[in-house]
Formats: structure tokens, sequence, C-alpha cells
């Protein structure tokens, strides 16, 4: 079986779980082999890989590949593929993911596809475009197929494999370290689930009315267990910080469920969540574009509803 | 200051958009085309940065059908000073490899500061043209800004990351990407309209462009699609008017599809 290379997502030192969706997926394709890149690698992420079937891990420790945004993990994939031949990469789609996958792909003279949803063993790819009214097999024909998977496009399953840790290392070129990242400034997170990793989602829009308005978005993501999500009008307003905007430039997400409060349902907004499995949606105007999209619609006031139901969803599960 | 801006006409963001029967290519001529509406944050940065800097140049690259050269006329409506349009019957069906060789050929050695793009187009919605160029040309890539500022022979940004925000720079030249939250982008006024009749667009064909045929064009793609389908009609849902217990139904319509 070819080996499959997946770059690993990490956030504070452990790996998210759209890596070990990638992992699973590689698994139907070849022999998954994780790709780590930056500081901060540890057993404990590395036993994470092997309980989802890495077989390998290589490490490319240093700050080289964090202090210049980018290039440095292009080039560090571009230096494997041509060491290793192997029969695809598997990037998460997030958006520095997409832009790590655009350059090794140029670097590498191969054919890529982004945003795929899922992925048969030999390699076609499933995309949902057109905000999801279309679905669309593609195939890669040159070089090594490079692939962006959206997270929740499949179920991780365990399946032990070695993780066996080989060190990597690559000379950067000089375009590569040209552009410096001289600060940081994390986003702030609450115990919630991160938003495109989440089962269950519960967004605000301009309905919620104020920043104190959230209140009652998060306590019902909370009885759920679910990410908060808000719309541009919330953002924009201040309300919500930036980070936990869905839609077109926002973050895409396909929970399970999605239950969208306060939010007309606006094209922009539809792009980043319109393949969610359920949609609920709670607004005053029975007119408002999101219960088109709706399975479940509440013309109603959010500040009535949401409470009730959060009581409800605690009561049924305790 | 020299600034290139690249702008792609898309269908329009409302329209039902198809994929030709026969060759899967998104059929461009059944929909009105705009300009792709996170390229004009793009062309509204690149005029503040010539206004704030006292003097520059903006050119306007586009690569697509003839119509794109609406696209190019958009923004020279808005202040852009000229324009570049690569036309040919030979890049239909490029992909974004194919694109992102096709802009870096046009924009290559015309001696630009900056390289401007939007963070994404809204048909293909990869984000991944401006990567590929700024590999392509060697160029420091600084992308996903929701703040630019130049200065001193140096650009710095603000990216707005899946973490955060990163504070990014880099010597001049570079390639930036700018996302909606950074500007207000400006109406073309009337007088700006008329201006733009007079303003040079030059026109450019594959050869012109230099690039190698072979490179381009629907059967140059790197990816393929196999097959496509309409994704089956979604059952209508229910909505129901909450007469106060409308927090219960959702709770039993979750209970129904076994979240609850
Ligand atoms: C380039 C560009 C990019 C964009 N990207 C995004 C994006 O990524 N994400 C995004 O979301 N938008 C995006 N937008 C903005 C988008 O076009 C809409 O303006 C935005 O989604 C509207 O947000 P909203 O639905 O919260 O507000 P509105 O459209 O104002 O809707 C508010 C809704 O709340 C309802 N409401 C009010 N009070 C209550 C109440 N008490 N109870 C129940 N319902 C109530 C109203 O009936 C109304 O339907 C973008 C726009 C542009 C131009
Ligand atoms: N055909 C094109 N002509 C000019 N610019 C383009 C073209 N395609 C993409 N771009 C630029 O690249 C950005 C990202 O596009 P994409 O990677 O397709 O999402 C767009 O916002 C444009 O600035």
């Amino acid at each position: 079986m070819g080996e499959v290379l997946v770059l690993v997502e990490a956030a504070d030192g452990s790996v998210k779980k759209v890596t070990t969706e990638l992992l699973t997926l590689a698994r139907t394709v070849g022999e998954p082999s994780a790709v780590w890149i930056g500081p901060g690698y540890t057993d404990a992420a590395g036993a994470v890989l092997g309980e989802f079937g890495a077989a390998k891990v290589y490490v490319a420790d240093g700050a080289q590949y964090t202090d210049h945004p980018i290039a440095p993990k292009a080039e560090l994939l571009a230096k494997l593929v041509a060491d290793l031949s192997p029969v695809a990469v598997l990037v998460p789609s997030s958006a520095e993911g997409k832009e790590v996958a655009a350059r090794l792909a140029v670097r590498t003279n191969s054919g890529i596809i982004t945003d795929a949803i899922g992925l048969t063993a030999d390699l076609v790819a499933t995309q949902s475009i057109f905000g999801g009214s279309t679905v669309v097999q593609s195939k890669v024909s040159s070089g090594t197929p490079i692939i962006t998977v959206r997270p929740n496009s499949t179920a991780p399953e365990a399946s032990a494999g070695a993780a066996a840790r080989v060190d990597v290392s690559v000379d950067l070129s000089d375009a590569a370290t040209k552009a410096t990242v001289t600060g940081r400034a994390a986003a702030q997170k609450g115990g919630r689930p991160e938003l495109t990793e989440a089962a269950i989602v519960v967004s605000g829009g301009r309905g919620v009315g104020a920043a104190e308005g959230f209140g009652v978005v998060e306590a019902l993501a909370d009885a759920l267990g679910a990410a908060v999500g808000a719309s541009r009008a919330a953002t924009d307003a201040g309300w919500y910080p930036h980070t936990f905007q869905v839609g077109q430039t926002g973050k895409t997400v396909s929970p399970q469920l999605y239950i969208a409060n306060g939010i007309s349902g606006a094209i922009q907004h539809r792009a980043g969540m319109q393949t969610s499995k359920l949609i609920v949606a709670v607004n005053k105007d029975a007119e408002a574009p999101m219960f088109e999209l709706a399975d479940f619609g509440v013309v109603g006031d959010l500040f009535t509803v949401l409470p009730q139901l959060t009581d409800e969803v605690t009561k049924r599960k305790a | 200051m020299k600034i290139a801006v690249c702008v792609k006409q898309v269908p329009d963001s409302w329209a039902e958009k198809k994929l030709r029967d026969g060759d899967a290519i998104l059929d461009r001529a059944a929909v009105e085309g705009v300009m792709n509406e996170l390229d004009e944050y793009a062309v509204e940065e690149a005029l503040k940065i010539v206004e704030a800097n006292g003097s520059g140049e903006v050119i306007v690259v586009s690569m697509g059908p003839d119509r794109a050269a609406e696209a190019v006329r958009k923004a020279l409506s808005m202040g852009a000073d000229a324009g570049i349009h690569l036309a040919d019957a030979g890049l239909e069906g490029s992909d974004a490899v194919a694109t992102s060789y096709a802009l870096a050929k046009v924009i290559d050695g015309r001696g630009f500061d900056l390289v401007l793009f939007g963070s994404e187009s809204t048909d293909a919605r990869m984000s991944v043209v401006p990567a590929m160029v700024a590999e392509r040309l060697g160029l420091a890539q600084l992308t996903f800004a929701n703040k630019v500022e130049v200065a001193g022979g140096s650009v710095t940004i603000d990216r707005v990351s899946d973490n955060g925000v990163e504070t990014i720079t880099a010597a001049l030249p570079a390639v930036v990407s700018v996302v909606e939250k950074i500007n207000e982008p400006r109406y073309p006024s009337f007088k700006g309209i008329m201006a733009a009749k007079k303003k040079p667009v030059e026109t450019l064909s594959a050869a012109d462009a230099g690039l190698d045929a072979g490179q381009v064009g629907l059967a140059a793609a790197w990816s393929k699609v196999d097959s496509f389908a309409a994704r089956p009609p979604k059952a209508a849902g229910v909505v129901v008017q909450d007469e106060g217990n409308g927090g219960i139904a959702i709770a039993d319509f979750l209970a129904a599809q076994k979240i609850l």
C-alpha cells in the first residue's frame, strides 16, 4: 500500500479532531503517515496520531516553520513528496491548510482539489459546490494528488499505527522567509468545541440585538455541548469576535445541526452553513430566507424561544 | 508605488450557477457577471495606499473571457489608472494552478511593488490563487489581511487566522490578499465612470503574454471533474408560529431526529 501524507493541524500542542478524520480517510487510500511541522511536538501528540493509524510521524521541529507563514510548510512537504513519492497528500481545509496546499501544488507540479467532503480508494474526491446545490466528483490527473478535506467530512475511527517518529528538515529558500510573523493575538476560547469541528453550532445574528444578547445563544450552546457562531452583522457590530463569523468570509461549517437565531439568511451567510445536515431557524420574520433552508423553523422572538428550548434540553438530558 | 490588483469576473452571487453538460465548466454565459465582490476591497485598498502615499499607480489585472472587461472597467471607474485584460479562448477551463501561472506571467517584470488580491473568488471559493502567485513569483506572501500598512519600503498586515490575529511584515515587493473587514469600497461616481472610458486597457492574448499553450485551458487542467449532479432537492421543512411553546416544538423536533 502506498504512503499517504497527512498534514497535522494542532492547537496548543494537541492534535485537532480534523487530523484524526484525515488519518481515517487516508486509510481508505493507503498507509497514512502524519507530518508535524513546527515546534511543540510531544509524545502525547504522537500517541493520538498512532491511535488513528499513523504508521510514521515525520516531525519538522523548528521555529522557522511558524515564524514565517505558509511557505516553509509547503517547502517541507514538497521535500517529503520528492523523497517519498506518496500516493497523495491530505491537508485540512482551513485557510492556512488551503494556502499550504496551494503552494505545494505549484512546487510539485501537481493538481489540487480543495474542500473535499469525501474520498474513494482510487482518489476520487467529492465536493459540494455552488452553496451545496451541486455535488461534483473530481480527480487529480497530474503529479501527486493534493487534496484539502473539510472538517466533519468523516467520523474518526481508531486503528492502531506505530507512529514511529522520523525527524525531517528542509533548507528553506530565501523566498520562503521573506514574510515574518512579528506578533500573535490568540482568539479568546471558551470551553466550547471548535467552530469548524463541532457537531452542533448555535449561531446568532443581528436579531440578538447586543453583545449581552448572545447570553441566550451561549446558554443554548452550552446545554447542547455546541459551538457558538455569528453572522457578519453580529461580528461587525462588535457583539461577538470575528473568529466566530460563519459564511463566505468567515468559517465554513458542516455540523450535524445548525441553529440560526435572528439571522436573515443572506447568501454570504448561507455559503458557510448550507451543507449542515439539519438546519433549525428562529426568526421573528416569517419571510426570512433562512426558513427556505430550514428543516424546522419557529417564527418567534428568540428571547422567548431560546430560553425555553434551553430549559427543555437541560430537562431532557438530565 | 506601483500596485497591481487582480480582479475576477464571477457570476452574480444570487444567480443560480450550473456546470455545463459535456465539459463540466461553469456556465458563465448563462448568468450575469459582476466583479468578484471580495476583489472590490482589494481595489479600494490599493486606491487608499496610493492616496496615503501621495503618488502611485494602480493597475487592474484580470484573466477571463471578453466580457470580463466589464470588471476591469468597474475597477477603473472606482479610480484605478489602467487595466490589463488577459483574454484568450485557449484559457477557458483553466484550473487554479494554470490561472496562477497566467497571472504570474502577466505580472512578472512590470515592476510592481505590491500585488493585491481578494481573499476568495465567490464562484471557485478556493482561496488559493494569491498563495500560488506568491510562490511562482518568489515574493513574500501576506494574505487574509484586515489591515495593511505600507511604509518605508515594507508592508505590514494583520492576518485573520483560524486562531486569532497574526501580524506579518515583509519588505516590498510583496503579494497581499485582503478580507472584507478591511474597508468600505467606494461606489464609482458618475465622473469616475466617464473617466474610466478613456483609461488605457491592454488586452493580451495568451501568446502576447508569453504563455505556453500546453499549460493553460481545460486540456491542461490538473484536476478534472469526473461527474457532477444537482443535489437532490431537500424536502421542504416545517415552519411553525411560536404560540408560547416554540422552544418545546424545537426540542420535540430534535428528539425525533435523535439529537436529544
Ligand atoms: C463581501 C461580503 C462578504 C460577506 N460575508 C459574510 C459572512 O461571511 N457571513 C455573514 O453572515 N454575512 C456576510 N456578509 C453579510 C451578509 O450579506 C448579511 O448582511 C449578513 O449575513 C446579515 O446578518 P444577519 O442575518 O445577522 O442580519 P439581518 O440580515 O439584519 O437579519 C437579522 C434577522 O434577525 C431577525 N430578528 C430581529 N430581532 C429578532 C428577535 N428578537 N428574534 C428573532 N429574530 C429576530 C430579523 O427578522 C432578521 O431576519 C457579507 C457581505 C459581503 C458584501
Ligand atoms: N481569473 C482571474 N483573474 C484575476 N484575478 C483572479 C482570477 N482568479 C482569481 N483571481 C484572484 O485571486 C483571488 C482568489 O481566488 P480563488 O483562489 O479562486 O478563490 C481572487 O479574489 C482574485 O483576486
